[in-house]
């Protein structure tokens, strides 16, 4: 099985490779392939239709380029066309001339209404604005109360003054909490409604009647990133019912692909205007139509592996880190101690072979990534804690009985850590060389990282895609030397994804370290 | 911008090493041992194992007699019976289900059965959110029934589709809820686990209702230490039908909780404890472990005889990752379909239990207290082609 459109359309045009220019047939076996990934992805199939169409008639016209091949050509037209469709760029909220700018919240039951009007009222709290929350939403039992408590977390005013669970008229409540914004002098009021179905026209009329008594400014349409075909009919009925200026994409820290969001914006022509991406009232931000659009292709997505690593890992460490690796030297070296930790918090972010995945250029070794037991890791970790700080310092001086000494304690044979300390020295070397890459990176560093949202096969371009590629590197050149290897494989593989990119983004005055020209293959394929 | 960089380069070393260590071991290791796995899904076969007594009484029997214990105490809710619930809600799913299955039953009518014919077949089942895999087959399948019959009148049609679909859903599964005492008189537990804002909370009120109606009795075990005011819910649920929460502090150890609420169901002498847990999006690995916990803690003093996976009925296909994580993790017995009662169609279980072979036990289909109801295979699919 093929998990991603890349994996597809590679294996659709393996018998292409080299071809120039997309006949009518590639496109056709092409359109099938995107069909599916996008249906997999719960785009609903009138927007997958129509953005099929819009893609062949591009492909048809299409240039034939250099650096791309045939598949990469109608992944980049597809990611264009998605980010097109998802918004060029990010709407701002809309403040009303005279205060209170009134934003009201709508969508179906369980979207994730109460916690947004939360994360909501803390953004703009921290943006200096006095928001109030007005609960609004008497129809779920004690969901007043959750409101008044992510109030107090979010360090805003709630207005509140129905106990709700089926009590009180919600339009009241409403009406009356813009008197109340103005006489406590609130410039923002943020209504929760109750979450209703498309198809309830007792509750839609009554959300229609909330809006008519607060006329809001903005009204933010909330919706599930899980949520599948039903997306389009949802947002019409939300459409039709109320209207909506915007949406709110909520629950994207799942691993859905999010295809609704394209549905959505297609459907209604709205922009999408705010992602939340957590548990906590932090998580919260501007939404990126560049990364929604690789995630939905299902390519493995740099940024949000990044996103996470920022999340999980604490900076102190890494700095240290980063530095031990740019510095080296005696003394300083990259040690198993520092090996195990950076293990541990890189577990931290999720299952190893997920992670992995995330890498682009991955999806072709899917089946080994899938072999990949993080049980592994904690035997590798066993290991190492078996080891006195001095062995683990410098693992050098472990001699025969130190390592059946090792062996009896992690409950391993001893050929086990022979093998680590080999494979540790072995992934020190290519990381003192990947760390000498970085230096070369320095250079980088001045140039503002705008655009990073390219991704590494798609040609989006970006420094970090730049980065990335000359990372990647070294590998390449250890896969050459032993190629037998599956894990070597794996960086051949992430290597010649890479190379694609390199040669698709094509650093303009930009040069790789000398000791990396050397590991590169000729170019020309 | 300087950290961003330095911290990719550490993941991708941190990778990268791993790569280099692990995965060469792991391959030379593999022909020759096979390593300590961790436990297996549970098998279709697993979960039929017969109960004493089912709580889901077949719409076909007489109906259940009145609820004794409201009368005790006059100020509860008298829940309505169970049986038959889902013939009553019958209009409420002909709103979210009709189309699909007249559609069908209409371009399966048709005079010529030509490409394009079968296309808006396909199309029909996948905006269900059949997933493509499911749909393919059920139209390939379809296509040969249709060639082998020949001739098609409306009735043999709809025969057609009705055991085409019933084989889609399973007839022959174990659908009943092992929310029954057991044998050594202990009470009976059951795990409501699922993503967020699928209605666990919901679920575990209206679940305590449908038990109370069939004549047992019921503890709630609030161990949604998280979400604000969660607990408060569950209790406003239990109240309305006499049933005691037990609720820890907010933000406290929902192990604990669960714990508590076993403990205390075993001295309060009622059948059923329904735990109620926090949702959790699957991808989270401490909070997955953290419902893990929950599992084993409650295990220490008594089996957990149903864990209940709630699904959105709008979820599109991440619903099956969603039922994977969960069963890897707390070993899903069946699954509550809620929110039936919109457009959207809830295919992705289908899905789900052939991967699986996790049956839907229960769907919600409205707003309503008394809307959950106990899904039956044939009665379900009756309401689909009827409408």
């Amino acid at each position: 099985m093929f998990d991603t459109l890349s994996d597809r359309l590679a294996a659709s045009f393996k018998n292409l490779r080299g071809k120039g220019r997309l006949s009518e047939a590639d496109i056709d076996a092409t359109a099938r392939e995107i069909r599916v990934a996008l249906l997999e992805a719960d785009v609903a199939l009138p927007v997958v239709k129509e953005f099929i169409e819009a893609v062949k008639a591009r492909a048809r016209g299409a240039e034939v380029s250099a650096a791309l091949n045939p598949a990469q050509q109608v992944i980049k037209i597809v990611n264009d066309e998605l980010v097109n469709i998802l918004g060029g760029e990010t709407r701002r909220l809309r403040y009303a001339k005279t205060a209170p700018t009134v934003i009201m919240l709508a969508g179906l039951q369980g979207a994730g209404k109460t916690t947004l009007a939360g994360k909501l009222a803390k953004w703009l709290a921290k943006a200096g604005h006095q928001p109030m929350l007005v609960a609004a939403d008497l129809q779920r039992p004690n969901a007043v109360q959750q409101l008044q408590v992510v109030g107090e977390r979010a360090g805003v005013v709630v207005y509140a003054p129905e106990p709700g669970s089926g009590v009180g008229d919600p339009i009241k409540v409403a009406r009356d909490s813009i008197d109340e914004a103005r006489r406590r002098q609130h410039d923002i009021v943020i209504v929760d409604t109750a979450g209703r179905l498309g198809v309830d026209a007792e509750m839609m009329k009554q959300a229609a009647n909330i809006r008519d008594a607060v006329s809001p400014d903005e009204i933010l349409f909330v919706v599930d990133a899980m949520i599948g075909q039903d997306a389009v009919t949802t947002a019409q009925a939300f459409m039709d019912g109320v209207g909506f200026d915007g949406v709110v994409l909520t629950k994207l820290d799942g691993d859905a692909r999010g295809g609704a969001a394209l549905s959505v914006a297609k459907v209604t022509g709205r922009q999408i205007m705010f992602a939340s991406n957590g548990e906590k009232l932090e998580d919260f931000d501007a939404f990126h139509p560049d990364r929604m659009a690789s995630r939905i292709l299902g390519m493995g997505d740099m940024l949000t592996l990044i996103e996470q690593a920022e999340q999980h890992f604490e900076a102190e460490a890494t700095a240290k880190m980063a530095d031990k690796l740019l510095r080296g030297g005696k003394g300083n070296e990259f040690t198993l101690e520092d090996f195990k930790q950076q293990m541990m918090q890189v577990r931290k972010m999720g299952s190893f072979s997920k992670i992995i995945k995330m890498l682009p250029g991955m999806g072709e070794m899917k089946e080994q990534i899938d072999q990949i037991d993080d049980k592994e890791l904690d035997r590798v970790v066993a290991i190492i804690n078996g080891m006195t700080p001095a062995e683990r310092d410098d693992p050098k001086i472990i001699n025969g009985s130190r390592r059946a000494r090792i062996a009896k304690g992690s409950g391993v044979e001893v050929g086990e850590i022979n093998q680590l300390v080999d494979r540790f020295f072995e992934a020190r070397k290519v990381m003192k060389q990947m760390a000498g890459g970085m230096g070369g990176m320095k250079g980088m560093q001045g140039n503002p990282l705008a655009g990073m949202g390219g991704m590494p096969g798609l040609g989006g371009g970006g420094k970090k895609s730049r980065g990335k590629a000359q990372q990647t590197r070294p590998a390449k050149g250890k896969g050459k030397r032993s190629s037998g290897n599956p894990a070597k494989r794996a960086q051949d593989e992430a290597a010649e994804a890479a190379r694609a990119d390199a040669a698709d983004n094509a650093p303009i005055n930009f040069e790789l370290p000398a000791e990396f020209k050397g590991l590169l293959p000729p170019d020309g394929k | 911008m300087d950290v961003l960089i330095v911290t990719t380069v550490v993941v991708l070393l941190a990778c990268a090493a791993f790569v280099a260590l692990v995965v060469p071991a792991l391959k030379r290791q593999a022909p020759s041992k096979t390593r300590p796995k961790t436990p297996p899904a549970p098998e279709p076969g697993t979960i039929a194992a017969p109960a004493p007594a089912e709580v889901v009484v077949p719409p076909t029997e007489a109906p259940v007699e009145e609820p004794v214990e409201e009368r005790a105490a006059p100020a509860l809710d008298v829940p309505e019976p169970t049986a038959g619930r889902l013939t009553r809600l019958r209009s409420r799913l002909a709103r979210s289900q009709s189309s699909l299955g007249k559609g069908l039953l209409t371009l399966l009518s048709r005079d010529v059965l030509d490409e394009s014919t079968w296309e808006e077949i396909e199309e029909t089942l996948l905006g269900a959110d059949l997933g493509v895999g499911p749909t393919q087959e059920l139209v390939e399948r379809l296509r040969t029934q249709v060639r082998v019959q020949g001739s098609r009148t409306p009735d043999e049609v709809r025969a057609l589709l009705r055991s085409e679909l019933l084989t889609l859903i399973g007839e022959d599964t174990d659908r009943s809820l092992h929310a029954i005492r057991c044998p050594d008189e202990r009470p009976s537990v059951t795990l409501v686990v699922g993503v967020n804002g699928t209605g666990k909370t919901t679920t575990t009120g209206k679940l305590a209702r449908v038990l109370v109606a069939d004549g047992r009795t019921v503890l709630l075990g609030a161990a949604d230490t998280f979400r604000a005011a969660a607990a408060d819910q569950l209790q406003t649920w239990g109240d309305r039908v006499g049933a005691r929460t037990v609720r820890g502090p907010e933000g406290g150890d929902p192990a604990s909780v669960a714990f508590e609420a076993v403990k205390q169901a075993a001295g309060d002498d009622v059948d059923a404890v329904l735990i109620d847990t926090a949702g959790r999006l699957h991808t989270k690995t401490g909070l997955m472990d953290e419902l893990g916990k929950v599992k084993r803690v409650v295990e220490k003093q008594s089996p957990v005889h149903e864990v209940l996976l709630v699904l959105d009925a709008t979820t599109g296909q991440n619903g099956l990752t969603q039922a994977r994580v969960f069963a890897e993790v707390v070993a899903v017995t069946g699954i509550v379909l809620s929110k039936l009662d919109g457009t959207a169609k809830g295919g992705i279980v289908i899905a789900v239990q052939r991967e699986l072979g996790v049956p839907v036990k229960l769907i919600g289909l409205g707003e309503g207290a008394d809307d959950l109801a106990p899904f039956d295979p044939a009665a379900f699919v009756d309401a689909l082609l009827e409408g």
